[in-house]
C-alpha cells in the first residue's frame, strides 16, 4: 500500500472513530432529557420495573391530563406556577441584563480607580452557593416581610445573575473596537447615541447570551426557591414540582410530565434566540 | 473651510507628559502632515484636534472658534481612523449617511450627498455590501467616504493607509491627493512615514517627544532640516551622519579620516567645536555618476572601499564605508561594482549640513 492511500485509510478510520465518540457524548447529554420525556408518557410500573424496560410498552397522556385538571383529581396549580415562573425569570432577567450591560460597558470601556478589585469582589460573590444563603435570606426576608413574593425571588435572583452578566457582556464589549465609538461621536452621536446606535447591536449578540443564561439560571433555579416561596402565588415550576411528592409515595410520572412541560418553554426560547447568536459579527468593522 | 489654531497645547497623563505646549498655525485649505516616530504625540495632538482626548493645557481653535471643551460632534470635524472603523452593522451606503441620519437631514438630501461621495471615490458598485465584504482599499475609500459627506470644515487623518500594503498605498495616496484638490478643506495628516508626509503636504510638521523640531514645507524640511533628528528623519535612504570634531578649517572623524568644511559653515564654528555633519545619499556618488548641485569647486574627491551595493534597476544604492561605518550613496546611471572595489567618490559639500553635537541645531545661519 503506498502512502497516500494508507494515511487516506488512516483519515477515515479517525473520522469514523470521531463519529462514534461524539455519538456516545451527546448519547449521554441527551439520554437524561429522553428518559424524562419517556417516564411521563409510561405507567408507574414500568418506571420503577428492576431490570429497567427500555422500550415502553404503553403510552398514555393521563399524567398531562391529569396535570391540568383540578386538586383532588390528581391536578396540581401548574398554569400559576408557569405564570409565577415567567413573571419571576424574565423581569430578573430584564433588570440583571440592564445591570449587567452597564457594568460591563463601565469596566470594559473606563478606567477607574480600584477597579479590578470591584471586578474580583463581583466574581468572589459567585463562589457562595446559592443554598448557604437560603437561611440568611429567609430569616431577612421575613423581617422584611417579602418571603412569598415575587418581588423578593427576582430581589434573590437579581443578586445571583449581576456578577455573572456583568462578567459575560464586559467580555462582549470589549470586542467591539473602540475606534467604533469614536467613530460614531465624530459623526455627530453623543456618547449615549454612540452607544445605542453602534455598540449595542455589536455587543448585540452576547447579550443575548447572557440573557438566556440569566433566564436559564432563575427559571431552572430550586433551591432559593423552595426556601423563600411556599403558596401558590409564588411558588415557581421547579418548587412545584414537590407537589408530586407525598409522605409515603413519589408519583414519577406526574414529576416527569411537569419537568417536560417546564422544559418546554426554556428549549423554545433558546431555540430562537440562537439564531440571533451569530458570533464575528464585528469582522469588517477595523483591519482584518 | 478652516484655520486651526494650537497655543500651548499641552497633553499629561499624570505625571507623564506626552505633548509639551505646542504651537502651530494651520491656514485655511492647507494640507499639513503631523510626522515622527511612534510615540512621537503625534495621535494624541489629532485626537485633542478631534475632542477624543481632553487637553490638558493650552487651547484649540477651529475657524477662529476656541473648541477646547467642545464634544466631538460641535467641532465640525471629520476624521479616517487607522483601523477604518466602519460600523460593521451598516452598509455602505449606512455608514456613508450616518452623520446625516444623526443630524437628521431630509432624505433627499441624504441620498444626493451619499451619491455625490461615491461618485467621487467609486463607491457605486459597493454601496449595499457590508464592510466584512469589502477589501482593505474598499473599506478605506468608504472611511474617506463617510468623512466627505459630512462636509466638515476640517479632515483628520490619522495614519490611514498605514493597514494596506505597499502597492495599495501608493495608489491611496494618490486618491488622497486627488480628493485634497477636489474637496479644498483643511487637512491634518498624521502618519510615521516620512515618504507619505512629503509627497502629500503643503507643509510638515516633525515631532519628536511631545516637541515640534521643524514645520516647513517638504522641501524646506529636506534641504533645511532645523535639526540634526530631522535631517536622519526625513529623506529615504536616510542621510549620513557622523561626529566630527573642527580642527583648523578641517572635520576630523573618529576615525583620524578627514574632510574638509563646507564653506557655508566656515563663519560659524571655529577650532574644537564639535559638530555632527550630515550629507544625503544623492550628494555622494561614484565620480561621473551623479548630480552636483554647486560649482566644481565644492566637490570632494575621495577615494572609498565598498561593502555592498543595492541595484535598483535606473539606480543603485552603493555602501562605502567611512569613519568605520557604512555610508549610503545613490549612483545614477549604475555600472557593475564589486564590493571591496575601491571607487572614486565625489561629495558635494555644497549640500552638506552641520549641526551642533550638544543641541543638535543647524549651524547654518
Amino acid at each position: 500500500m503506498d502512502e497516500n492511500s494508507s494515511a487516506r485509510l488512516k483519515r477515515r478510520l479517525l473520522d469514523i472513530v470521531y463519529r462514534i465518540g461524539l455519538f456516545l457524548a451527546m448519547l449521554t447529554i441527551c439520554l437524561p432529557g429522553l428518559w424524562i420525556v419517556i417516564s411521563s408518557l409510561r405507567p408507574t410500573v414500568e418506571i420503577m420495573a428492576k431490570p429497567p424496560v427500555w422500550i415502553p410498552q404503553e403510552i398514555s397522556f393521563d399524567a398531562y391530563v391529569a396535570m391540568f385538571s383540578g386538586i383532588g383529581k390528581g391536578g396540581i396549580p401548574v398554569i400559576e406556577y408557569f405564570r409565577n415562573s415567567l413573571i419571576i425569570s424574565v423581569t430578573s432577567t430584564v433588570i440583571a441584563v440592564a445591570i449587567g450591560m452597564a457594568g460591563g460597558y463601565a469596566f470594559a470601556r473606563y478606567r477607574f480607580r480600584g477597579k479590578s478589585s470591584v471586578f474580583l469582589g463581583l466574581m468572589l460573590t459567585r463562589t457562595v452557593p446559592g443554598i448557604a444563603l437560603s437561611l440568611p435570606l429567609f430569616f431577612l426576608y421575613v423581617r422584611l416581610g417579602i418571603i412569598d413574593t415575587h418581588f423578593g425571588l427576582i430581589l434573590a435572583y437579581v443578586a445571583l445573575n449581576v456578577p455573572f452578566t456583568i462578567w459575560l457582556i464586559d467580555g462582549f464589549f470589549r470586542q467591539v473596537p473602540k475606534d467604533l465609538a469614536e467613530a460614531a461621536q465624530i459623526d455627530g452621536c453623543t456618547r449615549w447615541q454612540a452607544f445605542w446606535q453602534v455598540e449595542f447591536p455589536l455587543a448585540g449578540p452576547g447579550i443575548a447570551s447572557a440573557a438566556i443564561f440569566a433566564f436559564l439560571t432563575c427559571w431552572n433555579e430550586f433551591a432559593l426557591a423552595s426556601q423563600l416561596t411556599r403558596s401558590v402565588s409564588a411558588k415557581t415550576l421547579p418548587v412545584g414540582l414537590l407537589d408530586y411528592t407525598a409522605e409515603f409515595t413519589i408519583d414519577w410520572r406526574g414529576m416527569c410530565a411537569l419537568a417536560v412541560v417546564m422544559i418546554i418553554p426554556a428549549l423554545t426560547l433558546t431555540y430562537v434566540v440562537q439564531k440571533h447568536l451569530v458570533g464575528g459579527l464585528t469582522s469588517g468593522a477595523v483591519k482584518g | 473651510m478652516a484655520t486651526v489654531t494650537l497655543t500651548k497645547l499641552t497633553k499629561r497623563y499624570g505625571n507623564i507628559g506626552i505633548v509639551h505646549g505646542i504651537d502651530l498655525d494651520i491656514a485655511d485649505r492647507e494640507f499639513i502632515a503631523l510626522v515622527g516616530p511612534s510615540g512621537c504625540g503625534k495621535s494624541t495632538t489629532l485626537r485633542m484636534i478631534a475632542g477624543l482626548e481632553e487637553i490638558s493645557a493650552g487651547s484649540i481653535e477651529i475657524g477662529g472658534r476656541i473648541v477646547n471643551d467642545l464634544p466631538p460632534r460641535s467641532r465640525n470635524i471629520s476624521m479616517v481612523f487607522q483601523s477604518y472603523a466602519l460600523y460593521p452593522h451598516m452598509t455602505v451606503r449606512e455608514n456613508l449617511g450616518f452623520s446625516l441620519k444623526i443630524a437628521g437631514a431630509a432624505k433627499e438630501d441624504m441620498v444626493r450627498r451619499v451619491a455625490e461621495a461615491s461618485a467621487i471615490l467609486g463607491l457605486d458598485m459597493l454601496l449595499d455590501r457590508r464592510p466584512s465584504q469589502l477589501s482593505g482599499g474598499q473599506r478605506q475609500r468608504v472611511a474617506m467616504g463617510r468623512a466627505i459627506v459630512r462636509d466638515p470644515d476640517v479632515f483628520l487623518f490619522d495614519e490611514p493607509l498605514s493597514n494596506l500594503d505597499a502597492k495599495l498605498r501608493t495608489q491611496m495616496r494618490t486618491e488622497i491627493k486627488k480628493l485634497h484638490a477636489k474637496v479644498q478643506s483643511t487637512v491634518i495628516y498624521v502618519t510615521h512615514d516620512q515618504v507619505e508626509a512629503m509627497t502629500l503636504a503643503d507643509r510638515i510638521v516633525i515631532m519628536r517627544d511631545g516637541h515640534i523640531e521643524q514645520v516647513g514645507t517638504p522641501d524646506e524640511v529636506f534641504r533645511r532640516p532645523a535639526t540634526r533628528f530631522v535631517a536622519g528623519f526625513i529623506g529615504s535612504p536616510p542621510m549620513n551622519l557622523h561626529e566630527a570634531t573642527i580642527d583648523d578649517g578641517q572635520m576630523v572623524f573618529a576615525s583620524g579620516e578627514k574632510l574638509p568644511l563646507p564653506a557655508q559653515f566656515k563663519a560659524n564654528v571655529t577650532t574644537g567645536d564639535k559638530v555632527v555633519f550630515g550629507l544625503r545619499p544623492d550628494d555622494i556618488y561614484p565620480t561621473g555618476h551623479g548630480i552636483s548641485s554647486g560649482g566644481a569647486a565644492d566637490v570632494h574627491q575621495i577615494e572609498l572601499p565598498i561593502t555592498v551595493t543595492e541595484p535598483l534597476g535606473n539606480e543603485t544604492l552603493v555602501f562605502v564605508e567611512f569613519n568605520g561605518t557604512d555610508w549610503v550613496s545613490r549612483m545614477l546611471n549604475p555600472r557593475p561594482l564589486r564590493p571591496g572595489e575601491r571607487v572614486a567618490m565625489s561629495l558635494d559639500m555644497s549640500q552638506a549640513h552641520l549641526f551642533a553635537t550638544e543641541t543638535g541645531k543647524t549651524l547654518r545661519s
